[in-house]
């Protein structure tokens, strides 16, 4: 697990979640999850279909209260309490907007519970329609809004009652891509105006590079890495989290004396991330870092073939194998300016550069 | 050696705080269980028990049990009924088949008339069909050279009386099934010719399969728990609801009316119990994407569907129309002049409009008290938190009476509430036990239909409004209860239509303050008051029709007025 990663946001942690497990009977849903999320900052739960990320949110939220382990949150002990005794807001993929009532009564949901005056509420419902940029939309009912419009009005209604803490349970997955890329970017908007702390549960990654301050990537109700969308992508903690955002090349090898790394039939220097000499590990790198332009011949330069070439429009996906690799294939992405200028084709044997800084090394079971 | 290892502490497992909504909820849950196992529990274990004692109340073991099957007339009984019940699933489920098919996967034209005659059976009581049959091939009856000088007062009457009356119990299960199918399915059989008959049977017979079964359990529970007709054309054919009937009204043998009422009671619950677990094996198979089927025109095919739907009608009618006949005529076979002096009950011994308006009472109050109940309690099954034991304890105690026959929970509520020790004692023989006995033989049906409706619903409904601090019950009465009106009224309807037309779970528990118009009619034909007990069988029958046309026009206005949030 990374270090706690400094972020804009405050530094006080709001939500201190401590050894968290939950069993479904005899399923781990989450094992032994400890996490800290601070003021005003956007996290998000990142990771595939079934690996606990929901579950954490919906046990912060008090809908499935965890099994063992606490949540504070803003200094108050709130691990067994229902959620009608927590402090937050939630939108849900379905958004769950009373099909019922119009667009204003639900946003009034909330705040017509607090004997508010009747001007109080109306205004401030015109004030949440307003920020979420859907004013005149007030009289018509949920079923007459687009999707997008739709999720709208579930966040108007969830930020009513100014919650400390706002959790997004895929609030974007029934959308389509179009709508889904522009409601990204208002959410984090929002978010960044009113300045309320907020956790999105999601499984796209781009969804969580883009809109969050850190990530909490998750796999099998644990943690596998936490860390900014930067550290997330530029440095993954462990293989799964290589795998699981975006793309890498694996290759099998066995670590060496003096820093390098045995892979197919030459050595690479690199960070060996802690594995001792003659352990087994897999090499990774991501097709992109792998680096065909000039540099001096010497350390981490190796004659490679090019065995496939796809072309994916400005730039080619390009497989590298030969000899040096030990016959197995690399996936490299090259400009369409770079192969024209390398004049590259399949067959072609050309050297190629891996940077050490960008090569990561995990030790294999 | 000292021990090197350290016990680590399991950490303390998380007691989720109940909350007021949750308190609410579960003192609410309870109590409507408590209504269940006062209506249901209690009055079953009370008649177990009795079954097992002699007329002093002494425990004797099973000896009851002994006598029962070393009494010949007693034992055919019970061979009577299974004989009956099979036979009439048989030709019930085929008709029903054939039918509900020409209603969903062919072009036959006047569909809508062929839905509209199919449920008149559901709008009378089941003695009706008896009565008709009577008038049809009884002894002065208009056909009965058809019979071929057999006697219509046995098993032949009773299963065309029976067949009759569960019909469209059975059509209802069909036609749901036929309908949920992808027509890719179709399509796919069709881009790989297969013939029409491979098709039929690979694509079409499984797929409706599990609810053919179904309506085949229902038809023979209905069958063999049934009373009305087995009582009025059963003759001296014996069978095990009429038994009851005898032992305890006929000899007042309470002991073997329990016996016989527990020997009822295991195969309906058995058949009850297959089912269920076949239902559970149904998997969805309509998924959000697939694509309803529209029927293609097939000239042969709807002709001759439209001839069988147009026989099966004719017999539907025949029924109800000699029914209506009788009804009016002054003297039959005598005088066959039309007058209105068989509505004149307070004329006949059976029962005069007093037991009408009874009944009329009985069933607004059952449906509108067995709605509330029923519908709360499916609300707090199904969106409750928490709990779960108490939760699923409770839905599965509502599924219960769908597998006791009404005879049987009658007679236990003569053991269970006529005991002057019981504290409920007060409310036998008054308005409240028949409505209290009504609600609990229907609550099973509506219980589903209302859970069905919740289910459709958003689950995170209750999550949101407790994210945003309001009370469970205003969301219930803001959001639950108009979205699910439809439902509702459903339910209320099912109950009303249910409660006018029950002789079974009434016949016992009934007192002179409380005569209902269905218990009417059975008085008025054991009376020999045959044109009586048409003329009260119809008047229910209207009563019925127009429960029904008020159910649907206020169906529609709701839907206009206060759904218009369904239209886009």
């Amino acid at each position: 697990m990374a270090a706690e990663a400094t972020t804009e946001a405050g530094s006080t942690p709001y939500l201190v979640i401590q050894n968290l497990t939950k069993k479904f009977g005899a399923f781990t849903a989450l094992a032994d999850i400890s996490l800290d999320v601070f003021e005003r900052e956007f996290v998000c739960f990142l990771g595939p279909s079934g690996c606990g990320k929901t579950t954490l949110l919906r046990a912060i939220a008090g809908l499935d209260i965890q099994t063992t382990g606490s949540i504070n949150q803003a200094g108050r002990d709130i691990s067994a309490l229902p959620p009608a005794e927590r402090d937050f807001g939630i939108v849900f993929q379905s958004y769950a907007l009373f099909p019922n009532l119009t667009v204003n009564k639900n946003v009034a949901y909330g705040l017509e519970n607090r004997k508010l005056p009747a001007a109080q509420i109306k205004s401030r419902v015109e004030e949440l329609l307003a920020l979420v940029g859907l004013t005149d939309q007030g009289i018509k009912y949920p079923a007459q809004l687009s999707g997008g419009q739709q999720q709208r009005v579930a966040l108007a209604r969830a930020l009513a009652i100014s919650p400390g803490l706002l959790l997004l349970d895929e609030p974007l997955s029934a959308l389509d891509a179009k709508v889904r890329g522009h409601l990204r970017r208002e959410i984090k908007d929002l978010q960044e105006r009113l300045r309320v702390t907020t956790i999105m549960v999601t499984h796209d990654q781009e969804e969580a590079l883009t809109m969050a301050d850190r990530i909490v990537v998750m796999d099998q109700g644990v943690i596998e890495q936490i860390g900014t969308p930067k550290e997330i992508y530029g440095a993954p903690a462990t293989a799964f989290v290589a795998d699981f955002i975006g793309t890498m090349n694996f290759v099998p090898g066995t670590v060496e004396e003096g820093g390098t790394v045995k892979v197919g039939n030459v050595k690479l220097k690199c960070n060996t991330g802690g594995n001792a000499a003659g352990a087994d590990i897999t090499f990774a790198i991501r097709p992109e870092d792998i680096n065909a332009i000039d540099f001096e011949t010497g350390e981490n330069v190796v004659d490679v073939e090019v065995t496939f070439m796809e072309f994916l429009g400005s730039f080619c996906r390009v497989n590298l194998g030969g000899d040096a690799l030990g016959g197995q294939d690399l996936r490299a992405d090259f400009s369409i300016n770079l192969m024209r200028r390398k004049s590259m084709e399949v067959g072609s044997v050309l050297p190629v550069y891996f940077p050490p800084e960008f090569i990561r090394v995990y030790a294999r079971s | 050696m000292s021990q090197t290892a350290v016990a680590i502490a399991a950490p303390a497992v998380v007691k989720p705080k109940v909350g007021r909504d949750d308190w609410i909820m579960r003192l609410c849950m309870a109590g409507i269980g408590v209504f269940l196992a006062v209506a249901v529990l209690l009055p079953l274990y009370t008649m177990l028990s009795k079954s097992l004692e002699n007329k002093d109340g002494d425990f004797i073991g099973l000896a009851n049990y002994a006598e029962y099957f070393n009494t010949p007339a007693l034992f055919l009984s019970g061979i009577n009924s299974l004989y009956i019940s099979v036979i009439c699933t048989v030709i019930v489920l085929g008709t029903a088949f054939v039918y509900g098919y020409a209603l969903t996967r062919t072009d036959m034209p006047f569909k809508w008339f062929f839905r509209l005659v199919a449920v008149v059976p559901l709008l009378t009581p089941s003695l009706l069909s008896g009565i008709s049959l009577v008038y049809w091939f009884g002894r002065q009856g208009v056909a009965r050279e058809l019979l071929l000088g057999e006697s219509i007062y046995g098993p032949i009457g009773i299963i065309i009386g029976s067949s009759y009356w569960v019909f469209p119990h059975a059509l209802m299960i069909v036609i749901t099934a036929l309908s949920i199918t992808d027509a890719r399915l179709y399509e796919a059989a069709t881009a790989l010719r297969t013939s029409a008959v491979k098709t039929f049977f690979t694509v079409t017979l499984p797929g409706c399969k599990y609810g053919l079964i179904s309506a085949g359990f229902v038809v023979f529970i209905l069958v063999f728990t049934d009373f009305g007709v087995p009582k009025v054309i059963g003759g001296n054919f014996n069978m095990l609801a009429t038994d009851i009937y005898k032992q305890v009204i006929g000899q007042q043998n309470f002991q073997m009316g329990a016996v016989v009422s527990v020997i009822l009671l295991v195969p309906a619950v058995i058949a009850f119990s297959v089912d269920r677990i076949v239902q559970r094996k149904q998997v969805a198979l309509l998924s959000a994407r697939a694509v309803p089927y529209q029927p293609k025109p097939n000239r042969k095919l709807d002709m001759a569907m439209l001839a069988f739907c147009s026989f099966v009608a004719l017999l539907i009618l025949l029924m109800i129309g000699m029914a209506q006949y009788a009804a009016l005529i002054t003297f039959w076979p005598y005088n066959l002049e039309l007058t209105l002096g068989n509505y004149d009950f307070d004329l006949a011994n059976g029962g005069g409009w007093d037991s009408f308006f009874n009944s009329v009472r009985m069933s607004l109050y059952t449906a509108l008290f067995g709605t509330i109940i029923i519908f709360f309690g499916a609300y707090l099954v199904e969106k409750g938190r928490g709990f779960v034991a108490g939760r699923s304890t409770f839905h599965a105690i509502a599924m219960l009476p769908l597998a006791v026959p009404g005879m049987v929970l009658g007679l236990s509520y003569i053991f269970f509430f006529n005991n002057p020790a019981n504290p409920f004692n007060f409310i036998y023989g008054t308005m409240v036990i028949l409505v209290v006995a009504t609600v609990a033989h229907f609550y099973t049906v509506s219980h589903l239909t209302a859970v069905t409706a919740l289910k459709q619903m958003d689950a995170e409904f209750e999550s949101v409004s407790a994210s945003l601090k309001t009370p469970f019950y205003r969301t219930f009465f803001v959001v639950t209860v108009p979205v699910c009106l439809p439902a509702i009224l459903d339910v209320s309807m099912y109950l009303f239509l249910n409660a006018m037309t029950t002789v079974s779970a009434v016949v016992f528990i009934y007192s002179t303050e409380t005569t209902l118009a269905s218990v009417a009619v059975l008085n008025m034909d054991d009376q020999g008051e045959l044109p009586f007990a048409a003329a009260m069988a119809m008047t229910i029958a209207y009563t019925c029709a127009a429960a029904r046309i008020l159910h649907m026009l206020l169906s529609r206005g709701i839907t206009r007025s206060t759904q218009a949030w369904r239209t886009r």
